[in-house]
């Protein structure tokens, strides 16, 4: 064997060894944060945890349950907001639009879903907590909102230019207009896609904090309605964990355990939903 | 008796030698000239796909209860021309059109678009069912065009005029991607013929197909000849040798030849219709 | 399946087989015209043979189109080449009972030359050869094919005969040279017509059974 070929085999070996040892890492980073967390958060997740308010500071026990619900709303609110919206213009821009506004709505598109969470936080919090001069869930719901429009649209558009152009013909050969097009054909071919979008997109600003701390604020009570502030996940974690209180710590632990199983059972169970079998052939 | 003498002669059909007008109305193939009434015409159309020039000056008449057939090689405008018939040229943009198209002598240009193409269907090349149910491509065009009367049987109907229905009338509600490619394509066909449209365009509805489906397929032309006006794009001529009662040559947007198919294959007019014809082309 | 095409194929058979009832019967009307100095009756024959040639291009041009736009293989293929030729074949022998009923005419004229014996035997295997040839095509036999080919020495050796016959009559008595020298021409043309009815049968074989029996002394399998 010339020393050459020595050299390629040991570097193709060094080279194999040092890329499998950084996909491995990265891989084991999340098994770490899941180990960890249910370490630490797994044998405080009981009952009461789910379905207690919290107790009164510095006593022990009390649950999560204001918080969950609050989440629970949030998200609904945030869905309610920033779905239509997210659709409808990815719709529009699929589907409809010339030269220079698409390509307008995508970069501004892109560029929001660049902006840091917190500034998103203090622009709901100059929008609405000002003119209301009170925190609300209303609030935390615009806020989250706004952060989901931009992966939906993007989302939707590009689910729906993955629908065939030949599916499109036969609706307009059949003497369909545009819209209907759309909204018969088009839109139920690319339905499963953009379903999955949109609970991706929901997973992702669940577990969304600082636009929380400027907007809903907290709440160690139930919070009726829309207008009071209202306790969600993230946040509590974020204030137990910075508190005194060992009591408080392990709730930390398994409210991130809960706030990421969701997050976790979301995103598996709307990829198998995705991949499982095309509803569609793809051109 | 001279059918005693002649067994032959009694059973033959012919009465008599002068029997040759007779023969005319058999063959079709071999009817010189198509008197009949047209369904469509096409009257120095000029296309342009922005600054391209894709057609010149094309005229061509379409005649009822007839298959016309359109052949060339790749780029020569056949399924352009195909496309400006039912205006589905017009879902790109800078298209532009001049000169007339006639459907039953009223120009398509001025009919309302979605009414024009429920009278004049579309298959296109590679079969494009919905993703819906069998029943519910069938359907379509007759729910988004407001059809009166029993869903159920207009969907029969049309399946039947497509040669599916046995195949499929016990999963009318299965998917469409269920059935098979050849299966499809007549879906797309049964889904066009639902609305009933008097002129069918075809866009090589076989070039996905295997043989055997492209049989069933032309054998289907057959049979809904006397109830629809039939054009056919197809690179393979010999199809269009045996599908169609006239026959288009195109060659880079020009229409060189239009004649009735048994003329065209036997005796073509133009050198260049001979030279592609005889595969000595290119 | 039950292809479109099919249909014109058929057409072609029976306008074939329509073209062959009216070449027997020209043949039979010929034959009598001579053995019964009928001259209408040969007038009748000699009327008759515009209507077979158009029949022969009508069908000729049928093939050409069959040809030309269905992609036909194997047994259609071997069908329509066949009818092709048996057209031809038919229209060669109609023109041989057009002479035979010219000779009929030129006959008429003068007296019987002798008692026919040998010529309306002749006249019969030769219609009957005609008869079975085109029955063969449409039974798809092939054994009443080969039946007919059995049969072309027979005639062969019927038309030396005769010859042989007229010659001695034409040399012993010069008055009856005219009549018998046309007797000799209508006994060549039913041989003609014999032959062709054996062409017809070949083809009929090929057809059917792909192999080409023409030319036996032709080797088809050179080393």
């Amino acid at each position: 064997m010339s020393a050459r070929l020595v050299w390629r085999k040991s570097l193709n070996v060094f080279m194999l060894s040092l890329t499998g040892l950084c996909a491995l890492l990265t891989v084991s980073a999340l098994f770490f944060i899941l180990g960890y967390l249910l370490w630490n958060g797994g044998k405080d997740l009981s009952w009461s945890f789910f379905t207690h308010l919290p107790a009164p500071v510095g006593e022990e026990g009390g649950g999560m349950a204001n918080a969950i619900v609050g989440s629970l709303k949030l998200l609904f609110l945030a869905a309610l907001i920033g779905v239509p919206i997210g659709l409808l213009g990815g719709v529009y821009l699929a589907e409809f639009g010339g030269k220079t506004m698409p390509f307008l709505v995508r970069y501004t598109a892109d560029l929001m879903n660049g902006v840091p969470s917190i500034v998103m936080g203090i622009f709901a919090y100059a929008l609405v907590v000002m003119p209301m001069h009170h925190f609300s869930t209303l609030a935390g719901g615009i806020a989250l909102g706004i952060m989901v429009i931009p992966t939906v649209l993007r989302n939707t558009e590009s689910f729906l230019r993955d629908v065939p152009r030949a599916m499109r013909e036969g609706a307009f050969a059949l003497g369909a207009n545009k819209w209907r097009m759309v909204a018969t054909v088009v839109l139920p071919a690319a339905s499963r896609g953009i379903l999955t979008g949109v609970l991706l997109a929901l997973a992702r600003v669940a577990g969304e904090t600082a636009p929380l701390l400027f907007t809903a604020f907290g709440n160690r009570y139930w919070s009726p309605g829309w207008n009071q502030p209202t306790s969600s996940l993230p946040v509590v974690i974020y204030t137990y964990a910075t508190g005194p209180y060992e009591d408080w710590h392990r709730q930390a632990w398994a409210a991130g355990l809960v706030l990421l199983g969701l997050v976790l059972v979301t995103n598996i169970l709307v990829r198998a939903f995705l991949t499982r079998g095309s509803a569609y052939e793809r051109a | 008796m001279m059918s005693d003498t002649f067994p032959l002669m009694a059973n033959s059909g012919a009465a008599a030698a002068s029997s040759t007008s007779k023969i005319k109305e058999h063959t079709p193939a071999m009817t010189t000239s198509g008197a009949n009434t047209l369904r469509m015409k096409v009257s120095k159309l000029n296309f342009f796909y922005g600054k391209n020039h894709a057609l010149h000056n094309v005229s061509m008449d379409v005649a009822t209860n007839k298959v016309t057939a359109m052949i060339g090689p790749s780029g020569c405008g056949k399924s352009t021309l195909l496309r400006t018939l039912n205006r589905m040229h017009e879902t790109l943009r800078h298209t532009r059109l001049e000169g007339e198209i006639a459907l039953d002598g009223v120009n398509i240009l001025t009919l309302d678009v979605t009414k024009l193409r429920r009278m004049v269907g579309m298959v296109f090349q590679k079969p494009n069912p919905f993703p819906k149910s069998i029943y519910e491509n069938v359907a379509y065009g007759l729910r988004i065009n407001g059809h009166k009367g029993r869903l159920d049987d207009a969907v029969e109907k049309s399946l039947r005029r497509a040669a599916l229905w046995d195949e499929v009338k016990d999963k009318l509600q299965k998917s469409a991607y269920a059935l098979s490619g050849g299966q499809q394509q007549r879906l797309c066909i049964a889904r066009a013929l639902a609305v009933d449209p008097e002129v069918l365009l075809l866009d090589e509805p076989c070039s996905a197909l295997d043989p055997v489906n492209t049989a069933k397929i032309e054998e289907l032309l057959f049979e809904l000849k006397p109830s629809c006006t039939l054009v056919i794009v197809t690179h393979n001529m010999q199809q269009a040798a045996r599908v169609s009662d006239s026959t288009a040559f195109m060659l880079n947007g020009d229409l060189i030849e239009f004649s009735p198919t048994g003329h065209m294959f036997t005796t073509p007019s133009d050198p260049r219709t001979e030279a592609y014809i005889t595969g000595r082309f290119g | 399946m039950e292809r479109h095409f099919e249909r014109s194929l058929e057409e072609l058979k029976e306008r074939l087989l329509w073209m062959g009832s009216l070449a027997e019967r020209a043949v039979h009307q010929a034959v009598h015209s001579v053995l019964d100095a009928d001259d209408k009756l040969a007038q009748v024959v000699l009327n008759e043979e515009n209507a077979i040639n158009e029949l022969q291009i009508e069908i000729d041009d049928r093939v050409v189109q069959l040809l030309a736009l269905q992609q036909l293989m194997a047994a259609d293929l071997r069908f329509v080449l066949a009818i092709a030729r048996i057209n031809n074949d038919l229209e060669r022998i109609a023109d041989q009972a057009v002479n035979i009923a010219h000779s009929a005419q030129r006959i008429v004229r003068h007296p019987r030359v002798k008692p026919y014996v040998d010529l309306p035997r002749m006249g019969e295997l030769a219609e009957k050869m005609m008869r079975d040839s085109l029955d063969s095509l449409v039974r798809r036999d092939i054994e009443l094919a080969r039946s007919v080919l059995a049969r072309d020495d027979q005639v062969d050796q019927l038309r030396d005969q005769i010859f042989r016959e007229l010659l001695s009559y034409m040399m012993g008595d010069s008055s009856v040279v005219f009549p018998a020298f046309e007797l000799i021409l209508v006994a060549k043309n039913l041989e003609r017509i014999a032959d062709h009815a054996t062409n017809v049968a070949e083809d009929v074989i090929y057809m059917v059974a792909g192999s080409d029996v023409r030319h036996p002394a032709v080797d088809r399998n050179p080393a």
